[in-house]
């Protein structure tokens, strides 16, 4: 896992899965589908990385195929970065 | 001639009067359809559902996202003088299944995707009931209209008449958290609803320019505005999906190019349009009134709201599901910046009657809380197949007349208006959806690891209600949380859905063994204030 993913697993863990073993959060489990992240917690998740990475994430790019794991978040966050450069 | 007071009679009405004036909108796919489409398609689905043996007094299930087709659907089964039950598509398929056997339908009009998971949660409950199932909506193309044409070029069924019931005849059925972990059908009849829509017209004037949104599902009960006010005076409905209604950045858009001008929702999504929709990027020109219903409006998100969309009228309307609205306030043009106490819920609406009283049912006087209980034309028939439940849910009076208890503790103040002060009892509300916390706790005490639960709602400051389950694991093994919330999702909404778990290898139990909630309710407002004195700022 990347520094990105890791940032985002942290604060994942810290905001809606206080006490969770980190272990048990791993890359590729799902996190919409398995109710860590309901609607809401969605767009908490959104605000923390548009403030820690300074990106604006588009409406489109708010779902289940871009945020559902840690790796497609890692991978959008990315992809925001390399296009703001 | 004297119109009959039924809640489908109005579409085919327009349906002759204005035929291509457009009933309801699907923007998600692009769709669109007009009083005589509407009034032609609901009128083969009710030759259909005829033909699959429906008939006035049943019951037919609605199991289905929201689409044009499920609007047709809706006013299909009205058309037959049955009752419509409609039921949350997104929901665990077991609790759909026993609310659908509880309800005994006749038929189920189901998606089709929906089908195999439903078949198989019935096994439990005996058969499933015949089923008229639809593709999902794509594009412009309804997807009932192809199924009915289908089996007609097969069989056609022959053209009924429609019926149009007595006003005691149920409309609907919709389902609502229960405490026992079984949800309840609260039991409307045309009646109830005819004289809530009536109401409507009288206070909100509605007009065949309205275009009202439909946010709220079908199985909710704020869809009757949405749906049946908009169709009764030929206005357009703007269907809006699910997945944009939940996501403020998509739908602060929509409501502006679809130029809404009557909207109905909770509370929580207007707090997120204020707080994330970027409202100011947009044109809210043809808005003119915004209902919000459903739990309180915290009045600072309701005054950033406010600030971004200044023009349009706005309502607190009250109401449980057993009368629909039953109290509404208006909001002032302006709200006192000083001001941090929610708005009150208002005064009754002119088609009920209300009281306070007391645990005896006794009036209470002017000023002093009580519960509040109403009476009238809109209240409920009764809650099907729990005669319990329906002998506590209301008080009869010396008259002979039901009131209803609605379990929320108010106070009239002198120019007659309540103010909520609470529940009686375990409801909450979150995001608008009413939750039994009993429902959370049966639904978890099935777990393998847990051998106790209590679960407590609370709200911190100013924020929305959280939900906290208290787990007994008494040999120390504690499930982790990432499968507990896997766990809840395969058979809880996804609204009941805890916020937060404990472990613990006991629950607090009082001196007479009960659970002890009061102690766990302050130990979870201690943590949460000590995590706020030690949060960096």
């Amino acid at each position: 896992m990347d520094a990105i993913g890791q940032t985002v697993k942290d604060y994942i863990l810290e905001t809606f899965l206080p006490g969770e073993d980190p272990r048990e959060l791993t890359d590729s489990t799902p996190l919409i589908t398995s109710g860590i992240l309901d609607s809401l917690a969605t767009l908490e998740l959104v605000g923390f990385l548009e403030r820690q990475y300074g990106i604006e994430l588009q409406a489109h790019e708010v779902d289940q195929s871009r945020l559902g794991t840690l790796d497609s978040i890692a991978r959008l966050v990315r992809a925001k970065l390399e296009t703001q450069a | 001639m004297s119109s009959p007071a039924t809640l489908h009679f109005p579409l085919d009405r327009w349906a002759a009067e204005r035929p291509d004036a457009t009933a309801v909108e699907d923007p998600a796919r692009g769709a669109a359809i007009t009083y005589r489409g509407l009034a032609e398609l609901s009128d083969r689905a009710r030759d259909h559902l005829w033909q699959m043996g429906v008939r006035p007094g049943d019951r037919v299930g609605i199991y289905m996202r929201k689409s044009i087709d499920a609007v047709a659907a809706i006013f299909g089964v009205l058309k037959t003088g049955a009752a419509y039950v409609p039921v949350d598509p997104d929901a665990p398929p077991p609790r759909c299944a026993l609310i659908l056997h509880d309800g005994a339908v006749r038929v189920v009009v189901a998606e089709r995707r929906l089908a195999a998971a439903l078949h198989a949660s019935f096994e439990p409950l005996g058969a499933a009931p015949p089923m008229l199932l639809l593709d999902e909506p794509a594009g412009d193309a309804l997807p009932l209209a192809a199924r009915l044409a289908a089996d007609a070029a097969r069989e056609p069924a022959p053209a009924v008449e429609t019926v149009h019931p007595a006003p005691d005849a149920l409309a609907y059925i919709l389902y609502t958290s229960g405490s026992t972990g079984r949800p309840k059908g609260v039991m409307l009849t045309q009646r109830s609803a005819t004289s809530f829509v009536d109401w409507c017209s009288a206070t909100f004037a509605p007009t065949v320019r309205d275009r009202f949104s439909s946010h709220a599902p079908l199985h909710f009960d704020l869809s009757i505005l949405d749906v049946f006010v908009s169709i009764t005076h030929g206005a357009t409905l703007v269907l809006v999906g699910e997945e944009v209604g939940k996501d403020p950045l998509r739908l602060a858009p929509l409501i502006a190019e679809r130029r809404i001008s009557v909207w109905y929702s909770t509370p929580s999504i207007l707090g997120l349009l204020a707080q994330y929709g970027r409202l100011e990027r947009h044109d809210y020109g043809a808005l003119r009134l915004v209902l919000f219903a459903g739990e309180v409006f915290p009045v600072a998100r309701l005054r950033e709201l406010k600030a971004l969309w200044p023009a349009p009228r706005y309502f607190n309307l009250y109401g449980p599901t057993e009368t629909n609205v039953c109290t509404f306030y208006e909001i002032p043009p302006t709200i006192d910046p000083e001001r941090t106490t929610p708005f009150p819920i208002g005064r009754t609406c002119a088609h009920l009657r209300s009281r306070v009283v007391d645990e005896e049912g006794r009036t209470v006087a002017r000023g002093s809380e009580g519960e509040l209980v109403i009476a009238g034309p809109g209240v409920m028939a009764g809650y099907r197949n729990l005669p319990e439940q329906n002998a506590r849910a209301f008080l009869v009076d010396d008259a002979g007349e039901r009131w209803y208890r609605t379990g929320d503790l108010v106070v009239e103040e002198a120019d007659g208006v309540y103010v909520f002060h609470g529940r009686r009892d375990r409801m909450v509300k979150r995001r608008g959806y009413r939750v039994e916390l009993g429902e959370i706790e049966a639904g978890l005490a099935v777990h393998p690891a847990v051998s106790e639960v209590a679960v407590v709602a609370v709200r911190p400051d100013g924020a929305d209600v959280r939900i906290d389950a208290y787990l007994g694991v008494p040999d120390g093994r504690r499930p982790s949380l990432i499968e507990l919330k896997q766990f809840c999702v395969d058979r809880l909404p996804r609204y009941m859905v805890p916020d937060r778990f404990h472990f613990v290898e006991a629950l607090p139990r009082t001196s007479t063994d009960k659970i002890d909630y009061q102690t766990i309710a302050q130990t979870i407002a201690q943590t949460i204030a000590r995590s706020h004195a030690t949060a960096p700022a």
